[in-house]
């Protein structure tokens, strides 16, 4: 018997009866139906928090899925709450059930965009970044160039001078705050590939390809340059393939899972081309798209085992260090920071105590822990950019959990640093924004006091 | 179902504002059940007011058009009390959840209704005081859902249930009046309305300010987990710690199948595959009256051939075992689509032929029933499995649910011991009161709530009222395959059964 919402020929039709929606197959009913409605969920959800509306909730949102599916209600019932979840899966982590909501979320996005291909007024914004800009390189890294000749040229302090900037709306304005100086660009990134000695009685160096991301590469590629030398300074080869593209995380979440799927392909053809024992990365999520691009090409049968295998291969570099051994720094740092977990390494890829392990091994620091550290900031993906407002609400209630006794906030994600620093500098405050991974790298470039930090690289 | 009067709209508007006022099928739909999801009826409009002020004008301005209303929480009941049976305006409290005022000296605290059960403990945690009631959803649920279900907890064995923690509140009558009633310090003098107030399920009144006691932390606790063969040991266990003068601050039990289902979810315990049963039990006190407790309690688990007896290492290993109880409810999704929880209570010693009994009654109707309980005051909560999808399982598991009632009370227990009556225990409300005994109440009832507005149909039913009709005509059409929807939501079901007078 065909389910609700599935036709006769088995093809798939949205609930106004119109086109059929070809790929995008629905959320799935085994996923949906084993919420029990029991609302564990509700006080753990960002928006729930903010708006106190069951709607606005993951077991709301389950709810307006399933009756989608079932029927009752009309897809665009389900489009402003779907969308307005910040996919932070914050809920999977109490979920007694096993709810995936975050995938159903993903699934439903797909389906509604689907079904609006061509009739949605204003989808130009969101498909000429998501499709424009991030499913090339090269055009990533020339906007790049353009925002630091902004930013360095002194355009930026005329611009801020002048005033220009008011015709941009509040919550860009609060976003160009945040972003760091774009590092000039180096054409392949100079210390890579940083050639690691084996460890000791092992028979050759563990195998490194990393990703070094679209935000990562082009607005903290200081960052990628210091997980590079924290993997070679343990014992291990790192390499970057040229041929790689945007992991596809932010397409995941918008819905474009078409463009999703394309970037996947480049990638597996790329990296387990490359024959590295491990695809790895340090912004989380891209990590968690990755590990799930299994699922992302299932219907693909030329590539379904393939991505299976690269997502197996998939490690967040805090897991590969903590997995492999990593060498407790020689030197220390006198430092007191505390942690940010950002969504998509605590909720989605159960990553929480690698990274205070990796703290915790630096001589010196210390981690004073933030209230609710696993609430989301509001970056989200891009959804401080299409939901402003209750981005900006997140992003103030973070910055009150930061401690005014730290003296860094550590974090394993681009889009929390960007958000991160946009809002410490709006509340005044100098706090310095970092990566779990450049503590750890300042700490081992001070084990070689004396030593100019860029001749270890050669 | 009744279309709501545009003026009554407006007015809403006006009192809690436009934004706080929700008339869209597409979103009141979200509304028409809590956490009981087998009976379902479209609420005519949510509303969200922020003060008692705003309640009372709501209140005021429903009940002078004579549109029944109904006060929500978080939604996590398990009876139904918040489901829109005659198509209630919700008045959504969860907007008011500030923390009013916190006295240590005086070991009171003062909150709004929605403010979450586990924030009261966890805002005083590093003065060393907490919130003794604790609901399995204490994490989510709301003090002034509490109030209204006279909520219990796993250590409501030792601590009392939620009526002997509230000693004031501050209530809109289903006129609009707000009253005060008990005192925050000393005794209230005059009726008791406190009393009548806390367990009402919200038909005789909205609550806006709950004052109630906070303790401190006991100086030790210690957590211990039993696990036994047979059910018959571990039933005898708890009967012979309650007779050996041992009172635990809670006394916890699980069977097979709510083992296995809490094991797959992320509350993984991993309990031995083949034990029966699993005793959770708590301790606590002075450090050295703790130590000779955990003595006595291992004795008598021995006695009675337990297999291993544990004690938790850590706070991590602790909170774990509660974890693993606590949401073994919902675990049972890793299991079951559906499922339909009890709430009987029998006297402790019928432990074990009780759930002799509800296993054959499962066999009988061929669906899997889990237990989860508190064990120590006989509350039982069987979990019955279905799936929903299947036509006529739901009923199955429905008239399952009442046999067991039915077996708590000959046994000489009650229907319900924290869950509520709401409108799924309302049939079998007659099976364990005589006439005589429901109209008392229902009297009591006429007194707040005259017009039956406020949340009508539930806990008491009406003398005549066919409870049967309600549960064949479901308050929503049956799901359609695609095509058309719009339109139908608004329309609803016909209002059945018991409406307001």
């Amino acid at each position: 018997m065909a389910k609700a919402g599935e036709m006769a020929d088995g093809s798939l039709r949205d609930k106004m009866g119109q086109a059929p929606l070809g790929m995008s197959a629905g959320p799935d009913p085994d996923e949906y139906s084993k919420c029990v409605h029991c609302g564990f969920c509700l006080e753990v959800c960002p928006t729930y928090q903010q708006l106190s509306d069951e709607n606005q909730s993951p077991r709301g949102r389950v709810f307006l899925i399933k009756q989608v599916a079932e029927g009752a209600l009309p897809l665009e019932a389900a489009e402003g709450p779907v969308f307005a979840c910040l996919d932070c899966r914050a809920c999977e982590t109490v979920c007694p059930s096993g709810v995936p909501v975050g995938h159903l979320i993903e699934m439903s996005r797909g389906q509604i965009r689907a079904a609006q291909k061509g009739s949605r007024k204003s989808a130009w914004r969101e498909q000429l970044m998501l499709r424009g800009l991030f499913t090339h390189p090269e055009r990533l890294r020339a906007a790049g160039g353009l925002l630091r000749f902004y930013q360095v040229s002194g355009l930026r302090r005329v611009a801020r001078a002048a005033g220009v900037l008011k015709v941009l709306p509040a919550h860009l304005r609060e976003i160009e705050a945040g972003l760091p100086v774009v590092p000039r660009h180096h054409h392949t990134p100079p210390p890579l590939p940083v050639p690691g000695g084996a460890r000791p009685g092992a028979s050759g160096p563990v195998r490194v390809a990393l990703l070094t991301g679209c935000v990562m590469d082009v607005l903290f590629s200081d960052v990628n340059e210091a997980t590079a030398r924290v993997i070679a300074r343990n014992h291990m080869s790192v390499t970057v393939p040229e041929g790689q593209v945007c992991c596809g995380a932010l397409h995941v979440h918008a819905g474009d899972r078409e463009a999703a799927r394309d970037l996947a392909r480049r990638n597996i053809d790329e990296f387990l081309g490359s024959q590295a024992d491990y695809i790895v990365t340090n912004a989380a999520g891209c990590g968690a798209a990755m590990k799930e691009y299994g699922d992302l090409l299932k219907d693909d049968p030329a590539y379904h085992a393939r991505a299976e295998t690269f997502s197996g291969r998939v490690r967040d570099i805090s897991e590969l260090l903590v997995e492999q051994g990593f060498d407790p720094p020689q030197a220390t740092l006198d430092r007191q920071v505390t942690y940010h977990d950002a969504c998509h390494l605590c909720h989605a890829q159960h990553i929480r105590k690698q990274p205070r392990q990796l703290l915790a091994a630096i001589g010196g620091v210390s981690v004073v822990e933030m209230n609710d550290s696993e609430r989301c900031c509001g970056s989200a993906g891009i959804y401080n950019l299409t939901h402003p407002d209750m981005a900006r609400q997140l992003l103030q209630r973070k910055v009150e959990d930061i401690p005014k006794e730290a003296d860094a906030v550590i974090m394993g994600n681009p889009g929390c640093m960007i958000q991160i620093r946009a809002g410490l500098a709006g509340s005044g405050r100098e706090t310095p924004v970092l990566h779990t991974v450049q503590l750890l790298d300042m700490a081992y470039r001070r084990e070689l006091s004396g030593e100019h930090p860029s001749e270890r690289q050669t | 179902m009744k279309v709501l009067p545009v003026t009554v709209i407006g007015e809403l508007q006006d009192i809690v504002g436009r934004d706080n006022v929700i008339i869209d099928s597409h979103r009141t739909m979200a509304y028409e059940c809590d956490a009981y999801v087998a009976e379902k009826f479209m609420p005519s409009a949510v509303i969200f007011p922020e003060t008692t002020e705003q309640v009372a004008a709501a209140v005021r301005c429903l009940g002078k058009a004579g549109v029944p209303f109904l006060p929500r929480g978080a939604g996590t009941g398990l009876s139904g009390g918040a489901t829109p049976l005659n198509h209630e305006v919700v008045i959504s409290l969860a907007k008011m959840d500030k923390l009013l005022d916190i006295d240590y000296e005086n070991r009171r605290a003062t909150v709004q209704p929605g403010f979450v059960n586990l924030r009261l403990t966890k805002h005083m945690a590093a003065q060393g005081y907490y919130y003794a009631p604790d609901p399995s959803s204490q994490s989510v649920c709301t003090i002034g859902g509490n109030f209204a279900e006279n909520s219990g907890g796993s250590h409501c064995l030792k601590y009392g249930v939620t009526t002997n923690h509230v000693v004031a509140a501050e209530v809109v009558l289903p006129s609009g009046d707000v009253v005060t009633v008990g005192e925050a310090y000393g005794d209230a003098v005059g009726y008791d309305l406190l009393g009548v107030l806390v367990g009402s399920e919200g038909t005789l009144g909205i609550t806006t300010a709950i004052t109630v006691k906070i303790l401190p932390r006991p100086e030790a606790v210690k957590t211990i987990l039993a696990y036994f063969d047979q059910v018959d040991q571990a039933s005898q266990t708890v009967s012979d710690i309650i007779s050996n003068g041992i009172v635990p601050a809670a006394c916890e039990m699980m069977d097979q199948l709510a083992m296995q289902a809490v094991d797959k979810s992320m509350y993984h315990v991993g309990y031995p595959e083949d034990i029966e049963a699993v005793l959770l039990l708590e301790v606590d006190g002075l450090a050295a009256s703790v130590e000779d407790s955990v003595q006595r309690v291992s004795a008598v688990c021995a006695q009675n051939h337990v297999r291993a007896f544990r004690t938790a290492h850590d706070d991590t290993e602790r909170a774990l075992w509660w974890n693993s109880r606590k949401m073994a409810f919902p675990a049972i999704g890793q299991i079951s689509p559906d499922y339909l929880v009890q709430d009987g209570v029998i006297p402790r010693t019928k432990l074990s032929a009780v759930l002799k009994r509800v296993g054959e009654l499962s066999a009988e109707f061929g669906l899997r029933v889990a237990n989860v309980f508190h064990a120590g005051d006989g509350n039982l909560h069987p979990l019955i499995c279905y799936d929903a999808r299947i036509p006529g399982q739901l009923q199955q598991a429905m008239s399952l649910g009442q046999r067991i009632l039915e077996v708590c009370v000959d046994m000489g227990g009650s229907i319900t011991g924290e869950h509520g009556v709401g409108i799924e225990k309302i049939g079998h409300m007659a099976y364990m009161f005589s006439g005589a005994d429901l109209g008392a109440q229902q009297s009591l009832r006429q007194v707040f709530n005259p017009e039956g507005l406020c949340n009508g149909g539930k806990v008491i039913p009406l003398p005549g009222a066919c409870v049967e009709s309600r549960t064949q005509t479901k308050g929503r059409p049956p799901v359609r395959p695609s095509g058309e929807t719009a339109g139908m939501v608004a329309v609803g079901g016909e209002m059945a059964g018991p409406g307001p007078a």
